[in-house]
């Protein structure tokens, strides 16, 4: 254990030696997302979505604003949640908490894991939506031996989760393309088939004038995992969907209510317009 | 006037008697005739003029949704982002109260700055009108108190930071600064204690305020009566009966008008709460998601957008603008030195402006910020003395001002909109001609509404 972590350190070491002249300063673009197919009427997504997440996510996250029979939306019963989604023997009714305190994931990550009940709230952007962004960042893991998890991320760089769902996925590599102009790395961008990030950096060349570069970074598939692609795009968008529901459980219910109220507004609006026409006539 | 002086009730309804029993002990009849059915309003209202029952319409409906989030809600820095998602979740219908009254916010804004363009298109500031517009601008300063209270509750990441971004600014003041934001938050930090403050501000303080002022500036408005589209007064041609000739009564002309008009604006709110709670981030800010964390200061903190324009103006006072600001106060003095006949204006302007070129020099950039932004809101409150036109109504007056309120709308979006983005460099010169020309529409309308040429007002009012 404690020569790994020191062959990793001697690695970011030279890694760092390498790449000292050219000291990296701003994230250019950011990250090219990819949409989230969220359809929160789809119920078996939402079913699906909810057992990989209890089995993935609840371990070390919490989601202490929902409760497990708030599921009962997903058409589920009280005992088809208890048998099938509660492992930690908690109430129905209780909401969904996590063992994990604080200090142990401060040994475990460095940091407390966040609660991610509302997290696809918190992480929309003019980007796109925080579902579009949490389906682009389970699409975005690669391997980094310089990191403390050994995983690194190309929507959320340096993050701090290691890659929990690798076993479907597969281990994949980074790709990394120098350009010299910022158009052509953005034209690369809008191109690019997997998630995609453009980072700039800048520093000095060999006579001391100041040079920029930009990098475009990419997914290259590296071993296979236990499901192909296609399928393991379909589990993220499931867990995605379900985490988008679990931000907002009356979201559907909105919709469906803002329809019946705009009709009954709009039967309200023609006998006011009617009234008003009609007192209104006899003013010149 | 003893009771049995008072003549009986006699409508059509049969509720006569129980209606003569209460006249004859409030003044119930009169304040109807007087406010409602013998308020004689000008027959050429027009879109511009349904803003104000609007607003009077979204008052009740925040008053309405916040005490019943104030049954729910907890005013405790470890339970508030909590309660706010339990509110979300587990009260029944909790929701849809939770987003009548953040879409509520936004839309109060909205309807207010259009009410106030109304004001600015119609010259409804001016004599005999000044005291309304007094008291609305104080409604309008009460209603950001309670926008910034409020928005502090939720205990989200930008509730926080924006509350203490705004509390330090009075760290500005010289001397005595510090102590003052300490004696605001109650602690060396936004914390609980700001927290109970804020809350107690927000529910109770700045309502009573607000719907203090809001009577006066009714009762403001039936004392002088309204303006309307044309700018002239009705009250001057009156029929046989004392009627104005161009007036209808409120009642139920402007009831049933209004109504329609709610119905319309209903539509859009409806839209709002249950379509685009969020609104890109306009209504609800995605950071706000994210439990109010001391430790972690987010890199970009933004107010909402009804702050927007001012928050762009305290970011445009940089050390580089104090020469602008300099320049300008020497132009002014000039300017009233010349055109102004009255020995005691000029020696008066010019040492004001001498004092404030010395604080330009002694005090940092910093406390001109917040001495600017305070002043931006303010300076809309001396208006009805500003405006030197023979003329009200933006219909009869000339191209020097049609294209001056046109500049002022356009640059009060382009800050709105700058403020909402993090600060660049191009950002930072925009917002600094658009500051400039946002003072110079106000600081030289007594001179280009004097010299524009306008036409001549109608007799009566035009439909």
């Amino acid at each position: 254990m404690l020569s790994k972590i020191a062959m990793n350190f001697a690695r970011a070491m030279v890694c760092a030696a390498l790449l000292a002249p050219l000291a990296v300063l701003a994230a250019a673009d950011g990250a090219k997302l990819q949409k989230a197919p969220v359809n929160l009427n789809d119920l078996v997504s939402l079913q699906r979505g909810a057992h990989v997440f209890v089995n993935y996510c609840l371990n070390c996250h919490s989601a202490t604003y929902m409760r497990y029979n708030r599921l009962r939306d997903l058409g589920l019963s009280d005992d088809q949640i208890r048998d099938n989604l509660i492992f930690t023997g908690v109430k129905v009714g209780e909401p969904m908490k996590v063992a994990l305190s604080t200090r142990e994931a401060g040994e475990l990550f460095n940091i407390p894991t966040p609660d991610i009940s509302v997290i696809t709230r918190s992480r929309s952007s003019e980007a796109g939506s925080g579902s579009d962004w949490l389906y682009s960042y389970f699409r975005a893991f690669y391997r980094d031996s310089v990191r403390p998890t050994g995983w690194n991320n190309l929507v959320y760089e340096n993050s701090s989760m290691p890659h929990v769902l690798w076993e479907f996925s597969g281990q994949h590599q980074v790709e990394v393309q120098e350009f010299s102009s910022h158009a052509a790395a953005k034209a690369a961008l809008l191109q690019a088939k997997s998630v995609a990030r453009v980072d700039e950096i800048s520093g000095k060349d060999k006579d001391g004038r100041e040079v920029k570069r930009w990098l475009l970074k990419t997914i290259r598939p590296g071993s296979t995992g236990t499901l192909t692609p296609l399928e393991y795009d379909r589990l993220v968008a499931d867990l995605v969907n379900y985490m988008t529901y679990m931000a907002e459980p009356a979201r559907l219910e909105r919709t469906q209510i803002g329809i019946y109220v705009l009709l009954l507004l709009g039967i309200l609006f023609v006998f006011a317009y009617l009234l008003k026409k009609e007192y209104w006539k006899d003013v010149q | 006037m003893a009771a049995a002086e008072k003549q009986p009730v006699t409508g059509a309804g049969p509720f006569n008697g129980v209606l003569t029993w209460i006249d004859q002990r409030f003044p119930l009849v009169s304040s109807w005739k007087e406010h409602l059915a013998e308020y004689y309003a000008p027959k050429n209202f027009n879109f511009w003029y349904y803003f104000g029952s609007l607003a009077l319409l979204v008052l009740v409906m925040q008053l309405v949704s916040g005490i019943f989030l104030t049954m729910f809600y907890k005013p405790d820095a470890a339970q508030a982002f909590a309660s706010v998602e339990y509110i979300m979740r587990d009260v029944w219908g909790g929701w849809i109260i939770r987003y009548l009254h953040s879409t509520g916010a936004s839309m109060f804004f909205l309807v207010v700055y259009l009410h106030m363009f109304r004001g600015l298109l119609y010259g409804s500031y001016r004599k005999p009108r000044e005291l309304i517009w007094i008291v609305g601008m104080l409604i309008f300063l009460g209603l950001m108190a309670e926008a910034f209270f409020g928005y502090l509750l939720p205990w989200g990441q930008m509730s926080y930071w924006g509350a203490q971004v705004i509390v330090n600014l009075f760290d500005a003041i010289p001397l005595i600064g510090p102590t003052i934001a300490v004696w605001i938050r109650g602690d060396y930090v936004v914390s609980d204690a700001t927290l109970n403050r804020f809350f107690a501000f927000h529910v109770i303080a700045i309502p009573l305020v607000l719907l203090g002022l809001v009577a006066a500036h009714i009762l403001a408005l039936h004392e002088v009566g309204s303006n309307n589209p044309d700018g002239v007064e009705i009250k001057d041609k009156k029929d046989a009966a004392g009627r104005p000739l161009d007036g209808i009564p409120f009642h139920p002309y402007y009831t049933v008008k209004d109504t329609l008009g709610a119905v319309v604006f209903l539509i859009v709110f409806a839209i709002g709460v249950f379509f685009v709670p969020e609104m890109g981030g306009y209504f609800l800010e995605y950071n706000n998601f994210i439990p109010a964390d001391p430790l972690r200061t987010p890199t970009h903190i933004a107010p909402l957008w009804y702050f927007t324009p001012y928050y762009s103006i305290l970011r445009a006072i940089t050390e580089s603008f104090m020469w602008v600001l300099g320049a300008g106060v020497i132009g002014m003095v000039v300017l009233i030195v010349l055109s102004v006949r009255n020995n005691f204006v000029r020696l008066a302007s010019v040492a004001a402006g001498a004092a404030l070129l010395v604080a330009f020099y002694v005090l940092e950039p910093k406390v001109w910020g917040v001495v600017l932004m305070g002043v931006a809101v303010m300076i809309f409150i001396p208006l009805p003395w500003l405006d030197r036109s023979p003329v009200k109504s933006i219909r009869y007056k000339g191209p020097i001002v049609k294209s001056a309120l046109a500049a002022f709308v356009i640059v009060f979006v382009v800050l709105g909109y700058l403020g909402t983005q993090p600060v660049t460099d191009t950002g930072t010169l925009i917002s600094q001609v658009c500051t400039a020309l946002y003072f110079l529409f106000f600081l030289l309308m007594p001179w280009y509404t004097a010299i524009d040429k306008c036409k001549p007002e109608p007799e009566r009012v035009t439909c």
